[in-house]
């Protein structure tokens, strides 16, 4: 049976592995230039005390390849769900084989267990040894990156570590289940992704802030902590200020409100900006630029007034518990498929 | 060796068919004895029939006297049919063409002179059964 | 010796349409077996409620003894060449042997061999390029190496032209032979199954309308033409089958162990063929008659 399962499945096996072999290849090219290169650069800047501009820029240059990598990683599980799951079965129930193959002398179940294990570890080897890749390739850039692009953040999260190996046994045990219910090949694929691309959705939302309990504190806006602030001009001396703060560096930060001195949310903070309050613009310096981000005296105005930030957030370091709760969620929602998956099969499928 | 036949249309079951061939053979020095008849695996891979029909063809002939199986190698021969009746078909020819003559001087046509035939035929054959 | 299929009361649901009811058969092993009826008359049913592809709603099914597809062993024992002998189009002729030989602990490989090189079939070729016939053969070549006890086929002529036809059925005889198989096959032309088989199922929508061997199915029907009656005068001991009224003359096909012995009929001889249209076309109802009357 493991025989006829490789057998059937070599070609779409040779696609992907196909695309993830030029893949790893492309990637092996250009990492150690690259590492070689962000090395060499960060021992000269910090020999003259800054580097943000140096990182600045080498994240700017490897901008496109980090993000394609990313996207590549991210999609692969969604791939194998669409291309791997969803034909499993319907291909053999559209072109009628599956009456062939359930009267040799083998039972319905281990015919599908074998072809689930076959293709399912297929799936989460591919997934893992992309995750894998773009981990090594990204290190430097990671490293570059600002705050904001960090590991744990969700746009960077879900093309590293193991993840991707829990999205892909789950997407896979999605597109077999959808297509045994459906048993049709092309709707099942269609609906397949849209779940997929639903759960990717919700999952940064609504399921990882919580999947761990998430670092939760009202602090006070700083001239050391605040992240962005937008002012927002309305007309004379009136403006309103939207504020951010970053509670921790490299932290994924998935609440951030402004909160009154009774604790209250407020969207917009109203400030003056009338000439000589605390928050107007200050006058340019010496160069003609205006020195970055508010005053203290904003600041202090801000604290004088009660005004504090409420941040929920995970830290860097929990990356890797975030990823391994995540891993095993997908994981156990891939094994309740596949359960579903075999009770179909033998009891409603002919 | 003889070579089967079915005729579909004939009414005839299958294996009453294969019997008659079989002593239509015999009967005109085609098959003598100790000749091997075709196995049953032959006879239906040539014709598409039912294996039992084969062996309940054989068994017939095997009643009759006229064949016997040899386990394992198949069945054979045992008696022919040539000769004796042969001896008597010259007579019987002159007798029924003298009836025919006959009929057809009583201004009965090809299809009328069939049908009487049959009809006497079956109705006799019936009698003997019963 | 076991029989090859026992079925009790047994049915079938699709939604609320019952696809197969209240089927009660006993078929001889050892025999080849016709089931015939119209398209839609619940063939395939059967056949899939047989080989365990499918699971009954109502009543039991044994085949062999066993019950369908439990286990290895039992799927080992019975081969099924399904509806219009479905293969795998991107696999070789020489892939499909090989899954056979795989999957199938019995696998008798010369076999499988012997009846390729006999067809002509070229290893290599892919079984989406194959004709019907030959892929019929094919899928026959699968049923035959797995060396079953029984061999089920559904339909396995219905697709093919007159020649392929009597090619496979010619190799499917053989087999039976060959290898003692029983085999039970269905199709909707009795002409298919006449010469074929030694027994005969005839199905009419989703009900077994008559089972028995073919020689005492033909030993007891009896076609009786005569002056216009009512069947309903007949007696006790002959069934009715079917029947057809002028104004003068009526005729009957009836079911009867005893001989015919009113002297007001003409007795004929019923061929397969008409026995089993009899069966199939629907019996006139009395009101008609009384409505000629």
């Amino acid at each position: 049976m493991i025989w006829l399962t490789l057998r059937q499945f070599r070609v779409q096996a040779a696609v992907v592995f196909g695309g993830l072999a030029v893949l790893c290849a492309a990637l092996a090219i250009t990492g150690p230039g690259m590492a070689d290169e962000f090395n060499s650069g960060f021992a000269s800047c910090t020999a003259q005390g800054d580097c943000s501009r140096f990182t600045r820029r080498f994240f700017e240059d490897h901008e496109m390849a980090f993000g394609a990598v990313i996207l590549i990683v991210a999609f692969l599980p969604g791939l194998i769900g669409i291309f791997w799951g969803a034909p499993l079965i319907t291909r053999e129930i559209e072109q009628g084989t599956h009456r062939l193959v359930w009267n040799q002398s083998i039972t319905r179940t281990r015919w599908l267990a074998v072809k689930l294990a076959v293709v399912g570890v297929a799936a989460m080897v591919a997934a893992g040894l992309a995750a894998l890749a773009a981990d090594w390739w990204s290190d430097p850039i990671d490293k570059a990156a600002s705050d904001d692009i960090s590991r744990i953040t969700p746009l960077v999260f879900l093309s590293r570590g193991i993840v991707p190996i829990g999205y892909a046994a789950f997407a896979f045990a999605l597109g077999v289940t959808v297509g045994v219910i459906v048993r049709r090949t092309l709707p099942a694929m269609a609906i397949t992704l849209a779940v997929f691309v639903g759960l990717q959705v919700a999952v940064p939302m609504w399921i990882r802030p919580n999947i761990i309990p998430a670092e939760s504190k009202i602090v006070a806006i700083t001239s050391e902590n605040h992240g962005e602030m937008m002012m927002m001009r309305e007309e004379g001396d009136k403006a309103f200020l939207q504020v951010e703060v970053e509670p921790e560096p490299r932290a994924w930060t998935f609440t951030n409100e402004t909160v009154d001195s009774s604790g209250k949310k407020v969207g917009r903070l109203p400030v003056s900006v009338a000439a000589g309050a605390p928050c107007a613009p200050p006058p340019p310096g010496p160069d003609g630029e205006p020195p970055e981000g508010p005053s203290q005296a904003c600041f202090d105005d801000l604290a004088k007034k009660g005004y504090k930030q409420k941040v929920a957030y995970h830290p860097a370091d929990r990356f890797w518990p975030l990823q391994w709760a995540e891993t095993g969620l997908f994981v156990v929602l891939a094994l309740g498929l596949t359960g579903l998956c075999f009770y179909w099969t033998r009891r409603r499928l002919s | 060796m003889i070579e089967f036949h079915l005729d579909s249309g004939s009414g005839v079951s299958p294996y009453m068919q294969i019997v008659r061939q079989v002593k239509h053979a015999l009967r005109l020095d085609l098959l003598h004895e100790g000749d091997q008849l075709p196995t049953v695996k032959d006879v239906v891979a040539q014709l598409a029939i039912n294996p039992n029909t084969v062996l309940k063809a054989y068994r017939e002939l095997e009643r009759e006297g006229l064949v016997e199986p040899r386990p394992g190698v198949g069945t054979f021969v045992t008696r022919t049919l040539a000769g004796d009746s042969l001896a008597a078909h010259g007579p019987l020819r002159k007798d029924l063409e003298r009836w025919l003559v006959k009929a057809r001087m009583a201004g009965m046509d090809d299809e009328s002179i069939e049908a009487l035939f049959m009809t006497t035929f079956r109705s006799a054959r019936q009698e003997d059964i019963a | 010796m076991t029989a090859a299929l026992e079925a009790r009361g047994l049915g079938k649901k699709y939604g609320k349409r019952w696809a197969l009811s209240d089927c009660t058969l006993d078929l001889p092993a050892g025999r080849v077996i016709g089931l015939v009826g119209p398209n839609g008359a619940g063939k395939t049913t059967l056949l899939n409620l047989a080989v365990g592809q499918l699971a009954p709603s109502a009543g039991s099914i044994r085949v062999l003894g066993g019950r369908p597809a439990d286990g290895p062993g039992q799927l080992a024992r019975v081969g099924f060449v399904a509806q219009d002998t479905p293969t795998y189009a991107g696999l070789s002729v020489a892939d499909h042997l090989r899954l056979g030989a795989r999957l199938n602990p019995g696998w008798d490989d010369a076999i499988a061999r012997e009846r390729l090189e006999r067809l002509g079939l070229d290893p290599a070729r892919r079984a989406g390029k194959l004709s019907g016939g030959q892929r019929a053969q094919l899928a026959l070549t699968l049923g035959i190496a797995k060396r079953p006890e029984l061999l089920i086929l559904d339909e396995p002529v219905a697709a093919l032209d007159p020649l392929a036809r009597r090619e496979f059925l010619q190799h499917l005889m053989e087999a039976a032979v060959e290898h003692s198989l029983s085999v039970v096959l269905s199709s909707h032309l009795v002409s298919d199954l006449e010469r074929t088989c030694d027994y005969l199922v005839v199905l009419v929508d989703s009900r077994v309308r008559v089972a028995g061997d073919v020689d005492d199915l033909l030993a007891t029907h009896h076609r009786l033409t005569g002056p216009r009656r009512d069947p309903a005068t007949l007696p006790g001991d002959q069934q009715v089958v079917s029947e057809s009224h002028t104004d003068r003359q009526s005729t009957l096909i009836v079911r009867s162990e005893g001989a015919i012995h009113d002297p007001a009929w003409t007795v004929g001889q019923v061929g397969l063929e008409d026995l089993v249209l009899a069966y199939m076309s629907d019996t006139p109802t009395r009101s008609t008659l009384e409505a000629v009357r």
